[in-house]
């Protein structure tokens, strides 16, 4: 059965809410039913098919094409399947992410994983603010699975995030793990300004030491063995973090402002085990 | 029934349900993993009077173990879940969060589980850090010698306890050679263990004593020097019995330590001084696990 496919009729002048788009919505639906299915357009409602060409059958396994930067809420409360975008995303891509996967060939806009709570989400682009925070209104931001993004992210990485992983092959902005209450994020590129700040618990994983405000208080380099359990739990996605192996860090803790107990291990190439 | 003449009885061990966990114990190097492992299973012997029946199953490869150190899986017995927990718990705390390098993971999967760390990280005062990596949680317990790791719990399943054999020879060292033999075979099994001094007991019991306040007493039935007084079950030639209690997670995980045992020391032929296999029983009364020594031996189990 091939893949129930999304193409984008034509360019759009305003964002779609794709929310409803995902396998467990459309599972058991025919095409045509699929077809005049109504969809947030700008401040109207369209059907499916007055925006995208529908191709193939299999709703567990969804593929957009032509998307863009307007295509909101992609695999918002997704709890179920697959979901390929060739192109960009919009805002809250796997908004409340329940279970399944996410594949964005593209870039996305603020708020991915919003809220998610498990399944894989891999973007092969950047990704804008908020990445893994919470909705507007809540106190807890991500609460499980995994995001790995191949470019760079925006300002507040893992704001106020509970549980899950954060593996970022680019850069990070500011404010990274801001209000974190657990979980662990790794970075390979460099991070912005006020990293950690108002940090809870959490493991902050990075490979330089970055500009840390005084408030993160450096408790030295040592030897931890449950880094060998977690990049062994790395190795399990494609990613540039499965040949990370030395178990020397460098260990600050903080934020003391907020008598937070996250840390952030920086793991140099130079630091061997 | 002969094997390369040696007598083995028509008889059956008496086996008892238990409750039984394995727990991975990782350290630097494989010194310090025994000594974490000596002695979280030591004084653990029978559950009559430690509470626990517990050994070393087998030593772990690098590529086996969950953090790539050496290591060595330990297998826990007890009669019941909360006594488990109870000992694990202690032991746990008093000798593998105390052991330098040490490290403890969940070596079993079952449905029922029981704590390995979970109370243990309030040792780390506030300090203690836990990491849910691949949906299994670990606590992180800063130590003197940087961190402690282990995992929250470990499985626990249904087991047997006390599946056994009697090994009857000319004389005490003969009896002590052909219970080496066979114990040097019986831990190439897994899932099994002899928790007794060497995996071998000399002082095997029988229920009951005619002292009130002692519910087990010496088996004087199979005590050579008591020959002349007691209903023995003893012939004239034999001067010595040694015991082998095997405790597994299944039927067929003890029977096969029983078959390999037993076979080994076949395998020396009456030339050893071993005369007689026999096991120990109740009468069928008190365990509902049979292990049948001629059914064992001729792999009808």
């Amino acid at each position: 059965m091939s893949a129930l496919t999304f193409t984008l009729q034509k360019a759009l002048q305003f964002s779609i809410n794709c929310s409803a788009l995902t396998p467990n919505h459309l599972a058991n639906k025919s095409v045509s039913e699929i077809a005049s299915l109504l969809i947030h357009y700008g401040k109207n409602q369209l059907r499916v098919d007055e925006l995208f060409n529908i191709s193939g059958h299999d709703t567990q396994n969804i593929h957009f094409k032509n998307a863009s930067h307007q295509f909101d809420y992609l695999g918002a409360n997704m709890s179920s399947g697959h979901i390929h975008i060739e192109g960009d995303a919009g805002a809250y891509l796997g908004f409340g992410l329940k279970q399944g996967v996410i594949h964005c060939l593209g870039s996305t806009l603020a708020f991915a994983a919003c809220n998610m709570q498990n399944g894989l989400i891999t973007i092969e682009g950047n990704t804008g603010d908020f990445l893994g925070g919470a909705s507007a209104g809540l106190r807890k931001g991500m609460s499980g699975g995994t995001v790995v993004v191949k470019g760079n992210a925006g300002d507040r990485v893992g704001d106020q995030m509970r549980r899950g992983l954060i593996l970022i092959e680019g850069n990070a902005g500011d404010y990274c793990a801001s209000r974190m209450i657990a979980g662990t994020i790794g970075i390979l590129g460099n991070v912005g300004n006020y990293t950690g700040f108002n940090m809870k618990r959490g493991t902050l994983l990075l490979t330089k030491i970055p500009q840390l405000h005084a408030t993160m208080q450096d408790c030295g380099t040592h030897t931890l063995p449950f880094l060998s359990l977690m990049f062994k739990y790395f190795a399990t996605f494609e990613t540039k973090f499965s040949s990370f192996s030395a178990l020397r860090a460098q260990r600050f803790v903080g934020d003391s402002a907020c008598n937070g107990y996250g840390e952030i291990l920086v793991i140099s190439p130079d630091l061997t085990s | 029934m002969l094997i390369n003449g040696v007598q083995i009885d028509d008889t059956f061990a008496e086996a008892f349900n238990m409750r039984g966990t394995r727990v991975i114990i990782t350290a630097q190097n494989l010194k310090w993993a025994y000594h974490a492992a000596n002695a979280m299973t030591g004084f653990a012997t029978s559950v009559i009077g430690c509470g626990v029946e517990a050994g070393i199953e087998r030593e772990l490869t690098v590529e086996e173990t969950p953090d790539g150190r050496a290591g060595i899986s330990i297998l826990m017995f007890a009669m019941g879940s909360k006594v488990l927990m109870q000992q694990l718990e202690t032991r746990m705390g008093q000798c593998i969060l105390t052991c330098p390098t040490a490290a403890a993971f969940a070596g079993i999967a079952s449905e029922d589980h029981i704590n390995l760390g979970k109370n243990l990280r309030f040792f780390g005062d506030g300090y203690q850090t836990s990491k849910l990596i691949a949906n299994k949680r670990y606590w992180r317990i800063p130590v003197m010698d940087g961190e402690f790791l282990c995992e929250e719990t470990t499985g626990m399943v249904r087991a047997i306890g006390g599946g056994n054999f009697l090994i009857l020879a000319t004389s005490q060292p003969l009896a002590l050679a052909a219970a080496e033999v066979a114990i040097d075979a019986m831990k190439k099994i897994p899932n099994v263990i002899m928790p007794f001094p060497g995996g071998v007991v000399r002082s095997g019991s029988k229920v009951g004593s005619r002292y009130k306040t002692m519910f087990a007493s010496t088996n004087d039935a199979f005590c050579p020097t008591l020959k002349g007084l007691t209903n023995t079950e003893l012939s004239p030639e034999i001067e010595s019995v040694m015991e082998i209690v095997i405790d597994g997670i299944s039927f067929a995980d003890i029977t096969k330590a029983m078959q390999v045992g037993i076979q080994a020391i076949c395998n020396l032929g009456a030339a050893s001084g071993v005369k007689r296999i026999s096991a120990g029983n109740y009468g069928g009364k008190l365990g509902p696990h049979h292990f049948k020594l001629h059914e064992i031996m001729v792999g009808s189990v």
